[in-house]
């Protein structure tokens, strides 16, 4: 699905890239401490399920990169809907596939089956657009380059936890 | 209108996996199911209740995307994301595996069995269409590698009748094949899908053919011969095929897998919004369809295929992403 080309002797895509910086913890209401009301999902939840994933590329979230950021993120808890939309730092970024590929199966493992799960690129931010939204919304496709170890490593390494 | 599609059961087929695709074997008696859990699963009834006869787990490494019975119903084929096909013979305590079929560059798709049952065709997406000859001894060769398409192939299946050869893609076009001299040949590229084609359905006569899309919608298109009455134009000996009928607007997600049943004449559809559709086609001097039955929440996740039993009108079977098989009994609505 996607060529990793991570690390090694190859020159970085994008060397000096902008930093931004990271939003707070999210403050928590006496509304979700009552243990009586159920807690809906919200934009926020998502956004903290994804805004640590790690760069493929630097070593750096990809909150901290503007990849991914809370008004990109539209839940509808009634209606069981996700969308995500993310902003390669530069238009020609190789690894915008790998990168919608991580937030998506982040997504897969965080959230309860009901939810449909639409993950796109920023409209207007990546010369193949069209081509990588498309194989992001490919499940076969999806399920099919889970099964290819090699990619599910590179995946996981997008989620583990920096240490 | 829900009343038009009413569950009779539902069986957990593949836990904890997807379960892909649904096939009848030809006397109806069995139906075989595949999925994420990399096995085949061969379905009989006891009585109402449906149970597990046989479970095929030793043939694929990776996920089994869709099994074909042949014509005779004493083959199972199976194609696998691990880019091969099995060949199942039945035997009396099951299934044994006889021939692995390999050549594709990575995940085969589909599979399917022409109606002589000397043919058989798999798809991948290494973006080729393979047709392979089956002689006495169960020997396979492959006489042909169609490469037509320019990407991933979603979905083969062979006309009722004839020799004629469909396949679905995600390059969103439908691609017909037949047999010219000693080879195999593209006669027609059906273009209209705005995104993946993801399956395609002939009608019981194979003069029509249904597709299924991202694109949310279902083309019908009807199959014109040279010098038919309609005007329609044919550039050569082979017939046009022209989309007669678009059903937009029904569907709010993909469209994963359509179904004619060959029986009835109803259509029906297996959708990512996880619901199951079922079209009738209104009386009238344009082709139209109309809407017959809905089942909004089918299965608790996507629903990846609909499946008509060929022998018992109106019993349709669907599986979905929950891993689970429902069974339906439809009775096309009055005033429909």
């Amino acid at each position: 699905m996607v060529g990793p080309g991570q690390g090694g002797g190859q020159p970085l895509q994008n060397a000096n890239p902008l930093i931004y910086r990271r939003s707070g913890e999210r403050p928590v209401t006496a509304r979700e401490e009552d243990d009586e009301l159920p807690d809906i999902i919200d934009d926020r939840e998502i956004f903290d399920l994804i805004r640590s994933i790690n760069d493929p590329e630097h070593p750096l979230t990809l909150e901290e990169l503007n990849v991914v950021e809370q008004v990109r993120v539209k839940v509808n808890d009634a209606e069981s809907t996700v969308s995500v939309e993310f902003t390669p730092t530069i238009p020609h970024c190789s690894m915008a596939t790998l990168i919608g590929l991580s937030i998506k199966v982040k997504l897969i493992r965080s959230l309860p089956e009901r939810f449909k799960l639409d993950v796109h690129i920023t409209p207007g931010t990546h010369v193949s657009e069209h081509a990588v939204n498309k194989q992001l919304a490919d499940k076969e496709r999806v399920a099919a380059a889970l099964e290819n170890s090699h990619l599910l490593e590179v995946v996981n390494q997008c989620l583990s936890a920096r240490s | 209108m829900k009343e038009a599609l009413e569950l009779l059961e539902r069986v957990s087929a593949h836990p904890e996996a997807r379960c892909w695709f649904l096939a009848w074997s030809p006397g109806g008696g069995l139906l075989a199911s595949c999925g994420g859990d990399r096995t085949v699963r061969v379905w009989g009834r006891d009585g109402p209740q449906w149970s597990c006869r046989a479970v095929l787990s030793d043939g694929h490494q990776r996920t089994v995307r869709r099994v074909a019975w042949s014509p005779c119903g004493n083959y199972l084929a199976s194609a696998s994301f691990d880019a091969t096909t099995c060949i199942w013979k039945k035997q009396e305590d099951g299934f044994e595996c006889i021939t692995t079929l390999e050549g594709h560059e990575n995940e085969v798709k589909s599979v399917a069995w022409a109606p002589s049952g000397t043919l058989l065709a798999t798809c991948s997406r290494d973006k080729s269409v393979w047709v392979w000859e089956v002689d006495e001894e169960e020997e396979y060769e492959c006489v042909s590698v169609l490469n037509s398409h320019t990407q991933d192939v979603k979905h083969v299946v062979w006309h009722p009748n004839q020799e004629l050869l469909a396949s679905a893609s995600y390059d969103d076009t439908v691609k017909l094949y037949r047999e010219e001299e000693d080879d195999w040949v593209c006669c027609a590229t059906l273009e209209g899908h705005q995104s993946t084609v993801w399956s395609v359905a002939f009608d019981r006569s194979g003069e029509r053919l249904a597709s299924c899309s991202d694109d949310r919608t279902v083309r019908v298109w009807q199959s014109y011969r040279p010098g038919n009455q309609h005007g329609v134009a044919c550039s050569s000996t082979d017939p046009t095929w022209k989309c007669i009928c678009n059903l937009s607007g029904y569907h709010t997600r993909t469209i994963y897998d359509v179904a004619w049943c060959h029986l009835t004449g109803a259509l029906a559809t297996a959708c990512g919004d996880d619901a199951i559709r079922v079209f009738e086609e209104s009386t009238g001097p344009e082709p139209s369809f109309s809407l017959a039955a809905h089942v909004p929440r089918a299965h608790a996740q996507d629903v990846n295929c609909v499946a008509w039993s060929p022998t018992e009108p109106g019993l349709l079977a669907s599986c979905g992403d929950d891993g689970d098989i429902a069974f339906w009994r439809y009775q096309r609505p009055e005033g429909c």
